[in-house]
């Protein structure tokens, strides 16, 4: 991956496939330059024995092939500048789903540039355009945060947010923020 | 700025479309974007086509969407486009510059790009 942006892209599609009902996407910059990612979600939650090999890339859930990339590309990009990956998950009835926190030293010369985070989050609500998603985006410089149910409820239930219209207002709103 | 009352503008607008398209999106583009995909590039891609579709007026007819691992990750990123009473078609390694050239020769033209189709990298 050349860009954090694609990883979120990858690791987040999990928590889809996981059957989430709303998916929180958050990256936060701390004044010692230490940037932590957590993608969190309400889906159905991995057993302790999953969540101890899923970041083992001759891990996978997928049928087509025998290796599973996304969670080992992500902690190899957080481990190389210093930090760490860490998951949480529950199965849970009562309170189920999964969280990936990453940590990265933004200072580190192997960080790899978030890259465009906007058309991360617009691709993630086109694919999926029934689950919610909460971004929020903060450092020195912007304060980002966007919330789809928000913007479903101004557009009812007759307009899907895979509209490509709906795609352009969302990429726009997100780029005024920063 | 943009505001919450421009999403309201946009759904008054859809209320009279929707009936009319849901029998008529006939054509289907799919974009693969599990970790092969995405690492290879598909995310321009899939924006490139939404785009394309969009600035030609075709949204009605053509819906993109996205899809996992197709099987063939060496040849990504790969799109499928799928069109009734045709057979599939498969691209294999696109840009964003080549979706552009599939969204003008295929989709408005209706003439298959053969040379970025996984026919041609497999002679």
């Amino acid at each position: 991956m050349k860009e954090l942006s694609l990883n979120i892209l990858d690791v987040a599609k999990n928590s889809v496939s996981a059957g989430a009902n709303i998916i929180d996407i958050s990256l936060v910059v701390d004044e010692s330059g230490y940037l932590t990612l957590t993608i969190k979600d309400d889906g159905c939650g991995m057993s302790q024995q999953t969540v101890s090999n899923v970041t083992n890339p001759f891990y996978t859930t997928r049928t087509t092939r025998k290796v599973g990339m996304g969670l080992p590309l992500l902690k190899l990009a957080a481990e190389q500048t210093g930090g760490y990956l860490s998951l949480e998950s529950s199965q849970d009835m009562a309170d189920h789903g999964t969280m990936v926190k990453a940590v990265f030293n933004t200072n580190s010369i192997d960080f790899m540039p978030v890259g465009d985070i906007i058309s991360t989050i617009c691709v993630l609500i086109s694919g999926s355009p029934e689950i919610d998603f909460k971004f929020y985006d903060k450092s020195d410089t912007h304060c980002v945060s966007l919330d789809t149910r928000e913007l479903r409820a101004a557009l009812g239930n007759e307009v899907s947010l895979a509209e490509p219209e709906v795609g352009m207002w969302i990429s726009e709103y997100l780029r005024e923020q920063y | 700025m943009k505001t919450l009352a421009e999403l309201a503008a946009i759904r008054e607008k859809m209320q009279n479309k929707v009936v009319i398209r849901e029998g008529s999106a006939s054509t289907r583009v799919v974009v693969g974007m599990a970790t092969c995909g995405i690492a290879a590039g598909a995310r321009p891609v899939l924006n490139a086509f939404v785009e394309g579709v969009v600035s030609a007026n075709l949204s009605d007819k053509i819906t993109v969407t996205q899809t996992g691992c197709i099987g063939i990750c060496q040849y990504e990123p790969v799109v499928e486009i799928y069109e009734e009473g045709k057979e599939k078609v498969t691209y294999v390694k696109l840009d964003a510059a080549k979706a552009a050239e599939i969204v003008e020769k295929h989709l408005k033209g209706g003439k298959v790009v053969e040379e970025y189709t996984i026919g041609a990298y497999n002679n």
